[in-house]
């Protein structure tokens, strides 16, 4: 290989040192990982901690009525809220920790927890 | 016409500095055209052109070569003064600062390649930093770091071959133009 020939020992030393650190950013910057739990919140109390394991349907009681949380492997989001504007629901399936779906009106929130706490700044 | 009172004595070494320039400038028009899957992530080509001006000519020619190719590069392709412009000018600052730094490394061990790809990280760390505390002043900017390390490893090692290739054959002669 004639392109193998200009690569001197050092250069090697720095390939492996510069994939070592691409490796190591991986973990250190995309922590938090999967998702595991899904916390939801009503008037600001916690409401429910919902393990991500199996599918399941909440039904959370506000001030408008019932906001409909479904749960599945990996992933949540809210079904139905009697919100006027629906944003929570127009957010869709959330799925990396740190993601949180609001529905003010209706006093609910429904957010996502990793193995470690992560501020939910990382994920906006 | 009337004589110019200032007089610029253009020496050998500026025909150089500028034809290189050019080939920079060249490069980067060639970088802007390839599409790239995420801003950011270039194959930084005219960066091979300072690899050679640093290892045949010195650092301090390496630094007006990416000056002039960043000024002219904007230029031409329209964003001087603008955000990327300011994200162009603090990842050549910081990679040639590196360069410096890394060109005193012993030659025997360490060739182009390795001076590439510790410019390349130093170049995107720039960016990201400049992004971080200017553009974009939220810790949301780290998670496009594996993303951007591992860009910089890949081309990096990529660009470093390609110089040590032309770095290995015979410097051109000195054209008297």
């Amino acid at each position: 290989m004639p392109w193998l020939a200009l690569i001197r020992p050092g250069d090697w030393l720095v390939l492996l040192l510069g994939a070592a650190v691409v490796g190591l950013s991986v973990p250190m910057f995309w922590q938090g990982g999967l998702a595991d739990r899904a916390i939801v919140r009503q008037e600001g109390r916690v409401f429910a901690e919902i393990d991500l394991k199996a599918k399941k349907q909440l039904a959370v009681p506000g001030p408008l009525g019932t906001t409909l949380i479904a749960v599945e492997p990996g992933r949540a989001r809210v079904v139905s809220d009697p919100g006027p504007r629906q944003y929570c629901v127009k957010q869709g399936w959330l799925m990396r920790p740190g993601e949180i779906a609001i529905c003010a009106p209706n006093r609910v929130s429904l957010q996502i927890a990793g193995r470690t706490k992560v501020y939910d700044s990382l994920s906006y | 016409m009337t004589r110019s009172v200032t007089e610029l004595t253009i020496t050998a070494e500026d025909r150089r500095i500028a034809w290189l320039a050019t080939a920079a400038v060249g490069l980067s028009l060639v970088d802007a055209a390839i599409p790239s899957p995420l801003p950011g992530v270039k194959p930084g080509l005219a960066n091979i052109v300072t690899l050679v001006v640093l290892v045949r000519y010195g650092w301090r020619e390496a630094v007006w070569v990416s000056a002039l190719r960043i000024l002219a590069g904007s230029l031409l392709l329209g964003y001087f003064l603008a955000p990327g412009f300011f994200l162009s000018l603090t990842g050549s600052t910081l990679s040639l600062l590196t360069l410096g730094l890394a060109h005193r490394l012993p030659a025997r061990w360490f060739g182009p390649v390795s001076l590439s790809i510790l410019a390349a990280f130093a170049h995107i760390g720039g960016q990201l930093l400049l992004a971080r505390l200017w553009l974009i002043p939220h810790d949301g900017v780290f998670l496009l770091i594996p993303v951007f390390a591992g860009a910089a490893l890949v081309f990096g090692t990529i660009n470093g071959l390609i110089a040590a290739k032309l770095l290995s054959e015979a410097p051109p002669a000195e054209t008297q133009p």
